[in-house]
């Protein structure tokens, strides 16, 4: 009894050391969170650690994809990507403070992610030069032994999930008035093991308050963007 | 001759034996070269003395009790005597443990007199350290330590007069002293009667040092502030060093010669300054931020990346233009030295330490300006809100964008000097990063946040509403808008477009229909500065599906600036 009442406080730790918090998953490995508006794509609820995601066709999708870990403590790299747009990752969410840019790695790319990857939860990578399979494989064991994530961008031999932007579009602009307001974004997930299944999911990329949210889950939503949620399990 | 600085002496008595926490009571004695150093009062009472030989003492007293000298413990114990002292006036001067003066003026000044200092001082130092001290104030150290043997408070005026019966022997130079008294001048007031030009010319220097101090004139006032360590180090270049390797090898020599100036201090560093000048006078400085102490290994290490990344950078605008001639390390932030605390489950310490290996291991690749971490400051276009900070430098200041929100205050406020600033609060603080760029402006307080907040929520006339674009083009890439005749679109100047735009072609393949558009977004900058104006007009197109385009017109070209993806 006085042992229970002695260790109740413990979980409480987690709220006061700086780090990520732990998300397990059913099958017990730790999972980095992800905004409520990709929750669908992830049946376990959250990015399995270790594991490689490929990001395709829009910086967006990886802003969105990095900030869901980053709200929540974790460290994140970008590499190989000078034209990374920093005001909006802050806009996502995602702490500037916590996020290292090597924007031009040249040829070093291979070491230098290999060397984020031991440090960082997640790693954004746009290879510069061709991958080949042994590469790939590599820095995916990286990924894999030190628990953290790869996010290359573009296609990538072995990935575990494939996200691409199906579809996009921007509203809020009209015909010479306006501004672009939000960004809905229809994301196609697909892979290995779990996600063999392809899964689609409609979301929010950018716009007033809405960043991260499923479309259509909100009343606020522009009304030009009147967009039905819908999961396709195709 | 300037009157001696009135000064507080704050005296213990019997400091090795308080320090080794010897009851007075006790009969002991601490030792130092075979000679009684100091005795508690009952030795005193027993007969024993400072200066007395071992033997003679113990005959004196079979019962004393010797205690192990320990110069370190005394000094050790008498730090937080300092500290309470320093409370109260700033400005100790230690003398010795046991023994400290202060320049009493502020102080006395402040409680209202040098009597109600001393009241302040003695309970300050009571209650903080269960010490018993005695206080004196006078004119001159000299003056103010016999005056806390004494305990009292001497008048401004009166230092001479309270000096005038002291036997000759206390000005601290025996054989002087033995030859002043065979001359039958016995006390510091026969001294004191003497010509100083006679006792100078009889005595030398020595004697007229010690006239000096008789006459209540004490040359010698504390300083009033207790100055830093010495810690940076520099050298010299010649030949200057052209080369990394020519530089590094002296980089490395200089790396030691601070870790072990920094050893004898007892202090780890965990932020260094690298600084370079080379033959053409240009200066080079970067910090180096370090979250475990860093080693004289780690510190060569950073100084020859930092050299790497100067003499064979990549970017040319800070590449020297000469040879290097010197270097300098300086420590900047210091620590104690308590050896480093890794993590308990071997996973390396905590996520913040891990990232700083591995980062540096990164820059150790491609060099420091590798690793960039992005701060968002106020600007107009999505390149100009950001600013790259290299990983490890203080991410306070903002950098060359010295210019007002409102596009019409000139740069170089800097000048405006601390007056200016408090007495404008409201606007000044964007002005305040120094566009010099010199060493010190660099780091700035805490509250760099706010102040960057307060920067942001500045109106930027011009700026683009909405989310920022995700993909911002390094270097923008040229295209065209054209209106439905095939004909560029054009902007008047009342800031019309001269046709809606129907078709976007940019370099590298793209080729939309327009759909939808907005603008101009005109910006009209720096136009009192020809070299860096720019005007151009900003225009945000979006196809019926896909990605937007923020464009920008400038001198009737179009360019792609940046991707809404």
């Amino acid at each position: 009894m006085a042992a229970a009442s002695v260790l109740s406080p413990v979980p409480r730790i987690g709220t006061m050391v700086p780090g990520v918090e732990r998300h397990r998953g059913p099958a017990g490995e730790q999972l980095l969170p992800v905004i409520p508006g990709l929750a669908s794509l992830f049946p376990e609820g959250g990015l399995r650690r270790g594991s490689t995601v490929t990001v395709a066709d829009s910086t967006s999708l990886l802003l969105a994809l990095l900030s869901g870990a980053s709200r929540s403590g974790a460290w994140c790299a970008v590499v190989g990507m000078a034209s990374f747009g920093a005001v909006a990752a802050s806009e996502s969410g995602i702490a500037l403070d916590r996020l290292a840019l090597v924007a031009q790695p040249g040829a070093a790319w291979q070491s230098v992610t290999a060397a984020l990857l031991d440090a960082f939860e997640m790693v954004a990578v746009c290879p510069s030069t061709r991958v080949s399979s042994t590469d790939a494989r590599r820095l995916a064991a990286r990924a894999r032994e030190r628990g953290s994530l790869l996010v290359p961008l573009g296609p990538w031999e072995g990935a575990d999930l494939r996200l691409s932007v199906t579809r996009q579009h921007w509203n809020g602009l009209g015909d010479g008035h306006g501004y672009l307001r939000g960004h809905q974004a229809e994301i196609h997930a697909e892979g290995r093991g779990s996600f063999a299944r392809p899964r689609q999911v409609q979301l929010w990329l950018a716009g007033e308050d809405l960043a991260g949210r499923p479309a259509g889950s909100t009343t606020a939503a522009p009304r030009s963007a009147a967009v039905v949620v819908r999961e396709v399990v195709a | 001759m300037t009157p001696p600085v009135r000064t507080l002496a704050v005296w213990v008595p019997d400091w090795p034996l308080v320090a080794a926490r010897v009851d007075p009571g006790t009969i002991a004695a601490v030792l130092r070269a075979g000679r009684v150093w100091a005795c508690t009062g009952a030795a005193r009472v027993a007969g024993v003395v400072v200066g007395l030989r071992r033997r003679d003492a113990q005959s004196r007293c079979p019962e004393l009790q010797l205690i192990p000298d320990d110069p370190a413990r005394d000094a050790r114990a008498f730090e937080p005597v300092i500290a309470a002292v320093e409370t109260v006036v700033p400005g100790v001067e230690v003398m010795r443990p046991g023994l400290c003066v202060v320049p009493s003026r502020g102080g006395a000044r402040y409680f209202g007199g040098d009597d109600q200092l001393t009241v302040q001082v003695r309970q300050m130092v009571r209650s903080r350290t269960e010490v018993a001290c005695r206080t004196g104030v006078a004119g001159g150290p000299f003056a103010a330590v016999l005056a806390a043997r004494a305990d009292q408070v001497v008048p401004p005026d009166g230092t001479r007069e309270f000096l005038a019966p002291m036997p000759v022997e206390l000005l601290g130079q025996p054989e002087l002293a033995e030859l002043l008294r065979r001359l039958g001048l016995t006390t510091l007031g026969d001294v004191a009667r003497l010509p100083a030009p006679d006792v100078l010319a009889r005595f030398g220097p020595d004697g007229a040092q010690a006239h000096r101090l008789a006459r209540g004139r004490d040359g010698h006032s504390p300083t009033a502030r207790v100055p830093p360590l010495e810690l940076a180090v520099s050298c010299e270049l010649d030949p200057p060093a052209d080369r990394v390797e020519l530089a590094v090898f002296a980089a490395k020599n200089l790396a030691e010669q601070v870790y072990d100036r920094l050893v004898d201090a007892n202090l780890a560093c965990t932020r260094i300054r690298i600084e370079a000048q080379t033959e053409h006078g240009e200066q080079f400085g970067r910090v180096w931020r370090h979250d475990g102490p860093l080693t004289a290994v780690a510190i060569a290490e950073r100084v020859r990346w930092q050299l790497d990344g100067w003499l064979a950078g990549t970017a040319p605008a800070v590449q020297p233009t000469a040879g290097v001639t010197l270097l300098r390390i300086v420590p900047e932030e210091v620590v104690t030295a308590a050896g480093r605390q890794l993590g308990l489950w071997g996973d390396g310490g905590s996520a913040a330490a891990r990232v700083t290996r591995a980062l540096a291991r990164v820059q150790g690749l491609l060099g420091p300006d590798a690793v960039m971490t992005a701060q968002v400051v106020g600007g107009r276009g999505p390149a100009e809100r950001v600013r790259l900070v290299p990983w490890g430098e203080p991410r306070t200041d903002f950098g060359p964008a010295t210019w007002g929100p409102g596009g019409f205050r000139p740069g170089g406020f800097a000048s405006g000097g601390p007056g200016a600033r408090s007495s404008a609060p409201d606007d000044t603080r964007s002005g305040d990063s120094g566009s010099d760029g010199s060493g010190s402006d660099r780091e700035g307080p805490d509250g760099a946040p706010r102040v960057r907040d307060e920067r942001n929520s500045k109106p930027w006339p011009g700026a683009l509403p909405g989310p920022a674009p995700a993909t911002v083009l390094p270097d923008p890439r040229p295209a065209v808008l054209s209106d439905a005749s095939g004909a560029p679109v054009g902007v008047t100047g009342r800031c019309a477009v001269t046709a809606p735009p129907v078709r976007l072609v940019v370099a590298g393949g793209v080729d939309l229909e327009v759909v939808a558009w907005a603008g101009p977004w005109p910006v009209d900058e720096r136009w009192w500065d020809s070299a860096t104006h720019r005007r151009k007009a900003r225009f945000q197109v979006a196809p019926r599906s896909g990605p937007a385009w923020l464009l920008a017109l400038e001198h009737g070209r179009w360019w792609a600036e940046a991707v809404y993806d």
